[in-house]
């Protein structure tokens, strides 16, 4: 009881002083807080004075205070510094279109919408068509579509629903090695290791058996559409493999467990339950891993056979929008030449905004609202 | 009669159906084994002190290795990351902190369109950034190209990996008088600092084996060269180029440089994600 009043009692003295010294003298409050006279010279401002005084540790709270004011000052620095880094990402994709428009006027002018349709590649008489390329890009990620789409929605099916959970951690790794090998050494393989096979094997066993089509006739030279859609195919698998595995994951358990109760087997649940609930957001990850098919540059350019040619077999060497960059820009001479390849490169970014858009939207309409599983 | 027939013809389909999808996963590692053992195979025989320590000799003479597109590519790599590490980091906490409206949409939306746009369109716009401005080609103009395609990966990533910082955490470090951007550096992004070390991970391991924005940009180089502001040697060009010359020594080069490109590359991921974990483990207790 005695010991209740005492702080209480300093404690109105002190609140007490500066009150009444508000308006004039200051003597008081020089020596109970001389601590804090430097600071409060900094900031002087008459009409805060009654905070100071209405706070019960006048010390601890006009410090407070003062880095409060301090820190709205660098919560401003802080918010405009990553504000900024946020405008420089905008900018990068803004310099990017600006840059491809800038240097493909030239090209542009001269060949207006024609470009896309001609089929001509004359760098010497300077006239230029487009059609060769998107032909050849479209057509070599629609073989690996072909090719990687089976497997890679397999792989998360066994990755979600079948695996073993020992084994689960390890092969999501080797799927996830896949992604990391680069883009050149995927080339050298596929020159060296691929080709020979498709020549001396592959083709000729195709052409015996699925000649007929005429997907598969003409000479074998192992270089070709066949080819480049192949080493493209192993290089979606994983973008299509783990975003597919992330939209099964977004199908709710009670789905599966609802099919599985009405007796479904695994694979029927699989089927009913998960794939058909899926089946945008895999269509999705399909059409991210076309966008991603039609840049791919370095391993297609040593693989297709650079030949500017549009050609019904898929032995045939063609060419790609990224390849014949990869090509021809070091040793393009002449501005129309130059521009020509960037135009090729503006349609490129073109085709994957497009489809990189479509995705994304068929992506998030899966997985919104569930939160998305890290890797 | 006929249930069991349909019992026993669905249960068909499945093992059927199961067992496909089993060997559809097994397929896809096939791949990976078949290439890394390759690279091994045909690398591992020309891998010896020269090859990292000397430059490229004229095809004909023996000897010769890759030591300037190894530190090539390892400037290449310091210089991006100095771009798009701040770049990424900063948009990543933008969008997480200060993202939550229409702005912030517009940024994310922008940056999952810079992560779809391929690497060879980015090359030419740094080489009609730099190159056609500079006049020369140079390394910065590559480091330009690879630093523009680490920001997205590292902002997407990091925003993420904010979010999942419990709010609870945040509002704590108010609640004891600290602002805000005290509390994101020192509360938030070090609760988050695992997950950001694996997005920058993930940025190296993407642009480490780029080769095509490099081609007109930072150019590559057969001797020693040091300047930024000059061609330099990267590993991914002088595996390409050594790769397409019609002679064994070159291919065999172009092996052993694929095998030293792919053990940089896998120890930069097995290094990070040690730390990473590491760094998870302490964040947790």
């Amino acid at each position: 009881m005695h010991t209740l009043p005492d702080p209480t009692a300093s404690g109105d003295s002190r609140s007490d002083g500066p009150r009444s010294d508000g308006p004039g003298s200051d003597g008081l409050r020089s020596d109970g807080l001389r601590a804090d006279a430097p600071e409060t010279v900094l900031n002087p401002a008459p009409g805060n004075a009654p905070l100071v005084a209405m706070a019960p540790g006048t010390q601890m709270g006009s410090r407070s205070r003062l880095t409060a004011k301090e820190s709205v000052f660098a919560d401003g620095v802080f918010r405009s510094a990553v504000t900024f880094c946020a405008i420089a990402l905008v900018a990068s994709v803004g310099l990017i279109v600006y840059e491809l428009i800038i240097q493909s006027h030239l090209s542009m002018s001269k060949f207006g919408f024609g470009f896309l349709t001609k089929q001509i590649w004359d760098p010497v008489g300077e006239d230029f068509g487009a059609l060769p390329f998107i032909f050849g890009t479209l057509v070599s990620a629609l073989v690996a579509l072909i090719l990687a789409v089976p497997l890679s929605i397999g792989t998360a099916l066994f990755l979600t629903e079948i695996c073993p959970r020992v084994i689960r951690p390890v092969l999501s790794m080797l799927v996830e090695l896949l992604a990391a090998i680069p883009s050149v050494i995927y080339g050298l393989w596929g020159y060296f290791v691929l080709v020979p096979v498709l020549r001396l094997h592959v083709e000729p066993f195709l052409a015996k058996y699925m000649g007929w089509t005429g997907l598969f006739s003409g000479r074998m030279y192992g270089f070709g559409m066949l080819a480049a859609g192949t080493i493209l195919a192993i290089m979606i698998l994983p973008i299509i493999a783990s975003i597919t595995r992330e939209v099964i994951m977004a199908v709710p358990r009670q789905q599966r467990e609802a099919a599985l109760a009405l007796g479904a087997t695994k694979w029927e649940m699989l089927r009913i339950a998960v794939l058909r609930n899926a089946r945008p957001g895999i269509l999705g990850a399909i059409i991210l891993g076309m966008g991603r098919a039609f840049g791919e540059t370095m391993a297609v350019t040593m693989l297709i056979g650079n030949r500017a040619e549009i050609s019904k077999s898929l032995f045939a060497p063609g060419n790609t929008l990224a390849s014949v960059i990869a090509n021809e820009f070091t040793e393009a001479v002449g501005n129309t030449y130059l521009s020509a390849l960037v135009e090729m490169a503006l349609i490129l970014f073109v085709l994957t905004l497009i489809v990189n858009g479509l995705a994304g939207l068929l992506v998030w309409s899966i997985t919104r609202g569930t939160p998305r599983a890290l890797a | 009669m006929t249930t069991q027939n349909i019992q026993w013809h669905r249960r068909l389909t499945n093992a059927l159906a199961l067992g496909v999808i089993t060997f559809f996963a097994l397929i896809v590692t096939v791949p990976l084994f078949l290439i890394l053992g390759t690279v091994v195979k045909r690398g591992l025989p020309a891998l010896n002190l020269a090859f990292l320590t000397q430059i490229p000799v004229p095809i004909g003479e023996t000897g010769g290795g890759m030591a300037n597109a190894i530190v090539g590519s390892l400037m290449l790599l310091a210089v991006a990351s100095l771009i798009g590490i701040p770049l990424g980091i900063g948009s990543g906490v933008f969008l997480a902190e200060y993202g939550r409206n229409k702005y912030g949409n517009i940024v994310r939306f922008t940056a999952d369109v810079l992560n779809g746009v391929p690497s060879i369109v980015i090359g030419m716009t740094a080489w009609a950034l730099v190159v056609v401005t500079q006049g020369h080609f140079s390394m910065m103009a590559g480091s330009v190209a690879l630093g523009i395609m680490m920001i997205p990966v590292i902002a997407r990533t990091t925003e993420e990996v904010l979010l999942l910082v419990p709010q609870a955490i945040r509002e704590a470090a108010f609640g004891l008088g600290i602002p805000k951007w005290r509390t994101t550096l020192s509360v938030v992004v070090p609760t988050a600092k695992a997950g950001i070390i694996t997005s920058i991970m993930l940025a190296f391991a993407r642009i480490a084996g780029e080769t095509a924005p490099l081609m007109f940009t930072t150019l590559g180089n057969e001797f020693w060269s040091v300047n930024p502001n000059q061609p330099i040697a990267a590993m991914p060009l002088q595996i390409f180029k050594y790769a397409t010359m019609p002679y064994d020594q070159a291919h065999a080069q172009a092996w052993t440089g694929a095998l030293v490109l792919i053990t940089i590359i896998m120890t930069i991921v097995i290094v990070f994600r040690l730390i990473a974990s590491r760094g998870t483990l302490k964040g947790a207790s």
